[in-house]
């Protein structure tokens, strides 16, 4: 789903690394946001809402929240503005999302 | 904490005109934007502008933002921050709290602070609007002429303005496939050459449509479409699906104002410029002393005008710390532009908001 040929754009990309999605891997451009990396490899879906819902890209300037998401056992990252790094480990995140280290602890509500 | 003459938060037209006025009078400005390149709208806009008649008409927008970071970097008291967010305005001490993608936290405190922050869309509300798959045109745009991503293979349009119109080319032009346009009122919003141009290309434009649905399992996979009576309720038996995997949302923008309400200005609901806009003086004062506005976050226009008024807060802000000692032509002539601008059967709705602005 990348464009390759463009009228009137160059794209400039950097380099082509690896990544994780769900354990699965991926690859993508260097620097790219996390969730156009994601978009190319043709996966619509980044987060679950509390009640389950399925949430995507939707606003692209890090105002929404539709795109939280796990990066590297982070939650609630903003992957529409985030840069993708080689070797990212990203993962679908359900609901708030919990950090690590804070799995057994009771969550205020 | 490291103190600065003006602060600006964000780097679109308005922003970077705000902070060369100041960059230029020899004051030590600070440009803070979440993106990770400077530009603000202006980064996705392939197609020649279209307003402004002597300014940049003719010029691309993905131009226009390369030169004016340029020129801003000339100065040596000028700096950029990207890929920085502002998370919070405490106006007590006048200080910014900004956020780096390497999660670290700065704080400024700045004499003046422009907000720039532009706009964001507008949500429709149907059921369905939460799938993956509907998106803002400014995302479409984002994902297609910055990222060089196809948003999908077959969109839906909603929205027939300007925005709606041009971001169909785009998609055209990227070679993806946009099943229709659809607009809630009875006549096309934006100017008749881009209706044209994507009807010749076999875009069908349904006026006096609206989406009542979006369907799918995981993501978007049809929409329901039907049309609008005169009070513009749907009528039922005139709905039909249309398959889909975008629905794009051209419905309009409204200003992104967190910090001004943070800041405590008096904030007036005014619906020509888009909702809630803090009460400005028409050169960018606010009603708190320190804090100025500028570009869509004051009133959703166009970048030309973001422009003049990104410049017209600039020098404000200058002004208020006694060091524009050109103040009145600077202001006169970016004033006269705005006129320009705004004068018109297309500034109408523009004239208009500001008017109710200042009731
Ligand atoms: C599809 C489309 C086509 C258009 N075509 C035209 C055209 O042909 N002619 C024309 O004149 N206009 C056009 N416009 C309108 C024009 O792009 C906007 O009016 C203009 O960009 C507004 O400028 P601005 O500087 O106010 O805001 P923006 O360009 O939106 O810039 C605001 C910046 O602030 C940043 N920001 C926001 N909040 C924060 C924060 N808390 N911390 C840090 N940074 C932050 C944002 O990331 C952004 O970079 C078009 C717009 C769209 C969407």
């Amino acid at each position: 789903m990348r464009i390759s040929e463009h009228p009137i754009l160059k794209f400039r990309r950097g380099h082509r690394v690896r990544f994780y999605f769900d354990g699965q891997e991926m690859k993508g451009f260097e620097g790219e946001p996390i969730a156009a990396a994601l978009h190319a490899e043709g996966v619509r879906v980044l987060h679950y809402s509390e009640a389950g819902r399925p949430r995507g890209f939707f606003c692209a300037i890090g105002n929404c929240s539709s795109c939280l998401m796990m990066v590297d056992s982070q939650p609630n990252v903003r992957t529409c503005i985030t840069p993708l790094r080689a070797e990212m480990d990203i993962r679908t995140q359900r609901g708030r999302g919990v950090l690590s280290g804070e799995q057994s602890e009771d969550r205020e509500s | 904490m490291k103190q600065v003459d003006i602060a600006v938060v964000g780097a679109g037209p308005a922003g970077l005109h705000a902070a060369l006025m100041g960059a230029e009078r020899g004051l030590d400005v600070l440009v803070i934007d979440n993106a990770g390149q400077a530009g603000g709208q202006l980064v996705k806009q392939t197609h020649k502008f279209f307003g402004s008649r002597e300014q940049r008409a003719g010029t691309r927008g993905i131009h226009i933002a390369d030169e004016l970071t340029k020129k801003l970097s000339t100065y040596t008291k000028a700096r950029l921050w990207l890929s920085s967010t502002v998370l919070s305005y405490y106006p007590a001490d006048q200080t910014l709290m900004i956020e780096d993608d390497a999660e670290s936290i700065r704080l400024i405190q700045a004499q003046r602070l422009i907000i720039a922050t532009g706009a964001s869309e507008k949500l429709l509300p149907f059921p369905g609007n939460d799938l993956p798959g509907v998106y803002g045109a400014g995302a479409v745009q984002t994902l297609m002429n910055v990222h060089g991503v196809k948003p999908g293979r077959k969109v839906l349009m909603v929205g027939a303005g300007n925005i709606g119109l041009i971001v169909s080319y785009q998609l055209l032009q990227s070679d993806v496939e946009v099943v229709a346009v659809v607009e809630a009122a009875p006549h096309i919003g934006g100017y008749a050459v881009h209706a044209s141009k994507i009807r010749r290309m076999g875009v069908p434009i349904y006026t006096s449509h609206s989406v009542k649905a979006a369907r799918g399992e995981q993501v978007l996979e049809r929409a329901v479409i039907w049309q609008l009576d005169e009070q513009w309720n749907g009528i039922d038996s005139t709905q039909f699906e249309l398959p889909c995997d975008v629905l794009c949302l051209a419905v309009g923008l409204s200003p992104l104002t967190e910090l001004l309400w943070q800041a405590g200005c008096r904030m007036v609901f005014v619906p020509e410029l888009g909702g809630h806009v803090p009460w400005h003086n028409g050169r960018g004062a606010t009603s708190v002393p320190e804090v100025f506005v500028a570009g869509d976050a004051g009133g959703v226009e166009e970048a030309s005008s973001a422009m003049a008024t990104g410049a017209l807060a600039g020098l404000s802000a200058v002004e208020s710390l006694g060091q524009c000692p050109d103040y009145a032509e600077a202001t006169g002539a970016w004033s006269r532009e705005l006129d320009a601008l705004r004068a018109g059967p297309a500034g109408s709705k523009i004239r208009k908001g500001l008017q109710s602005l200042q009731l």
